[in-house]
């Protein structure tokens, strides 16, 4: 990690993500966009949730740190900046965590437009047990507990937060790191409920079961899925099938 | 000195409040910052209430979707520096019960009344005392909280305040096992003019998840006083950070939550006791089974028959000393529920004597005279 930002990792932590975890490179990101903002980390609350991505600011970031039940870190973060509008919030978690189990908190922190920075680091699957499947994994993936492929679609996250109302909405993956550092940037400059999705690939429980027998398969995998919003453009819905769209996605309330 | 005497929010006198509303005021008067909650019968009157008063007094009301995210969030606040309230009944206490779970590994003050009705699941709105256990046990892990039971409008008035302190002072979620008869009962309430309120302990730069003591209670500090605050539900160390494979610190952090509360039972319980100096009989009761017990000791005092009542203002901790006196001084024990038989365990593990249980779980009070009847027939 660059010198720069080891100043707000805490003294005496080693980080626990597997060789070639997108959530250690996302990690940075976020570190990164906070030291170019030049934000005081002190000013700063980080609110996660359980699972892999719980990890990244709990206990690693040296401020406030939040780390709640499974699903309802959103619903912790509500309560902290409802009460105190100073601290600036960013909530960092899982699809799993943020989605699956926490789905109804998302939708409706974004429906409230509350101020806060949510970052969802989406593995495609429930990493810390294990690797099985949940509600991003895509359609005929292989998990712990879809060994024939995962019968059903994953949602697609950032129509999900749009619809419901957020002020910032961006997708981008780990890998499109001064991209990501940019909209993380955004989000943190913006006034309500901002969210964006970031693809991290999970190569020890996603990429092994998928017979991606490297990180960096995984990571070639999951770019193969993804196009850009300009060139998703005029795409039919069939050949948009399977495809992950990347960029920004605001619904102009910002 | 961490306790302070301040002006009552209503100016001193008499009013006349049904149960939910005393909530609110109770609430108000001990200084609550955040109230987050969601529609249930028969509190839904406490939510109406401080989403009106709270614009008054400047504190943050939330409705949020459902009871998970309410208490969540008050959690959350709590750790913004607020002291902060939800208030519900079963169904959404049983939704509560993971968040009451996490207060208490992470020693946030937090007050949750529960205006039980009959379960199980929707039931019916009307009363009951079903949850006693679930207040003790309900969430996972099994280390206490603590579990108020008003009999009255005044009491939930007062309790509402007594709540907030003992939340402050143990740093531990308080439970007010209310009753949907007393959320719904108008009855006068006074208001002093000054209350006494406890403000959480703070000492900046100390350790906030361990003492010295193996029971002690550390100082509370807030998000955003430069602590850099490690807060987690799971297994930490005196400074927050996790330790989820070291057995020695998962063993000393679980004994300390028990022992901060057991071993000050003594300050915490409080319990009332009526004609038992040379009773026979007693009646052990809580809630507001022990009105109408009253009214039957009371009858059959006139007639000359030796019958007593204890009754149980804190039911968490359990009142174990008292009842262990009580039962080695009666022949027998009356212990009349609103449910098929919960505290009525508690007092056949610490009573002497013999232990005869009533229970009735039809949505219904117990009337005085059904009491009388039971007493009747142990004589």
């Amino acid at each position: 990690m660059a010198t720069e930002l080891k100043q707000y990792l805490r003294p005496g932590v080693a980080l626990p993500f597997c060789p070639g975890c997108g959530h250690r490179i996302l990690l940075r990101l976020i570190l990164k966009a906070i030291d170019e903002l030049e934000i005081n980390i002190d000013d700063m609350l980080f609110v996660s949730g359980i699972g892999c991505a719980g990890w990244i600011p709990s206990p690693h970031f040296n401020a406030d740190t939040l780390h709640t039940l499974h699903g309802r870190a959103i619903a912790f973060a509500t309560g902290a900046k409802m009460f105190n509008p100073k601290l600036k919030t960013m909530v960092i978690s899982g699809d799993g965590d943020l989605v699956d189990i926490g789905g109804n908190h998302l939708l409706h922190a974004a429906r409230r437009n509350i101020d806060l920075t949510v970052i969802c680091a989406n593995n495609m699957n429930y990493g810390q047990t294990g690797g099985q499947v949940c509600s991003t994994t895509p359609k005929g993936a292989v998990t712990q507990t879809t060994h024939g492929g995962s019968p059903y679609r994953p949602f697609d996250l950032c129509k999900l937060v749009n619809a419901a109302g957020a002020a910032y909405v961006a997708r981008y993956l780990v890998s499109q790191g001064s991209v990501l550092v940019n909209s993380i940037k955004k989000a943190l400059q913006i006034e309500g409920f901002c969210f964006i999705e970031a693809i991290s690939p999970c190569p020890t429980q996603f990429g092994r079961q998928n017979r991606l027998d490297t990180p960096r398969e995984t990571f070639k995998f999951v770019e193969r899925m993804c196009i850009t919003k300009e060139d998703a453009e005029g795409l039919s819905p069939a050949e948009l099938e399977g495809k992950i769209v990347t960029g920004e996605f605001s619904n102009g309330r910002s | 000195m961490v306790w302070k005497k301040m002006k009552s929010m209503l100016p001193a006198g008499s009013y006349y409040f049904s149960g939910a509303e005393a909530i609110a005021e109770g609430a108000i008067a001990a200084g609550c910052g955040y109230y987050a909650g969601y529609p249930i019968t028969p509190t839904t009157e406490t939510l109406e209430r401080i989403s009106v008063r709270f614009r008054d007094v400047g504190s943050v009301f939330m409705q949020m979707e459902d009871e998970i995210a309410s208490i969540c969030s008050c959690i959350g606040a709590s750790w913004a520096g607020a002291k902060a309230m939800t208030v519900t009944s079963g169904p959404g206490f049983s939704l509560m019960q993971e968040g009451i779970g996490y207060a208490v590994m992470t020693e946030t003050p937090l007050v949750v009344v529960n205006a039980q009705r009959a379960g199980p699941s929707t039931g019916q709105i009307s009363v009951s005392s079903g949850d006693i256990m679930q207040a003790r046990w309900g969430s996972h892990g099994g280390i206490p909280t603590i579990a108020l039971s008003p009999w009255s409008v005044q009491e939930l008035y007062d309790q509402s305040i007594n709540a907030f302190n003992l939340a402050e002072k143990y740093r531990v979620p308080v439970l007010i096992m209310a009753e949907a008869a007393t959320a719904h009962l108008r009855e006068r309430v006074n208001i002093p003019e000054e209350v006494e309120l406890f403000d959480r302990e703070k000492k900046p730069g100390a350790a906030p998840f361990g003492t010295e003591e193996d029971d002690g209670v550390p100082p509370m500090p807030s998000f955003g006083e430069g602590e850099k605050l490690l807060v987690t539900g799971s297994t930490h160390d005196a400074y927050g950070v996790r330790k989820t494979a070291d057995p020695a610190i998962q063993g000393k952090l679980t004994a300390r939550l028990y022992n901060k509360i057991m071993n000050r039972k003594e300050e915490i319980i409080e319990y009332e006791g009526y004609y038992l100096e040379d009773a026979d009989i007693a009646v052990v009761c809580y809630g507001f089974t022990a009105r109408s017990a009253l009214f039957a000791v009371e009858r059959l005092r006139e007639e000359g028959i030796r019958v007593g009542m204890l009754r149980l203002n804190t039911l968490w901790p359990f009142a174990d000393a008292i009842v262990r006196d009580v039962g080695s001084e009666v022949k027998k024990i009356l212990v009349p529920e609103m449910n098929m038989g919960q505290i009525v365990g508690e007092v056949m593990k610490y009573a002497a004597g013999e232990v005869i249980p009533y229970n009735q779980m039809n949505g219904q009070v117990i009337y005085p005279n059904t009491i009388i009847e039971q007493l009747r027939r142990l004589l």
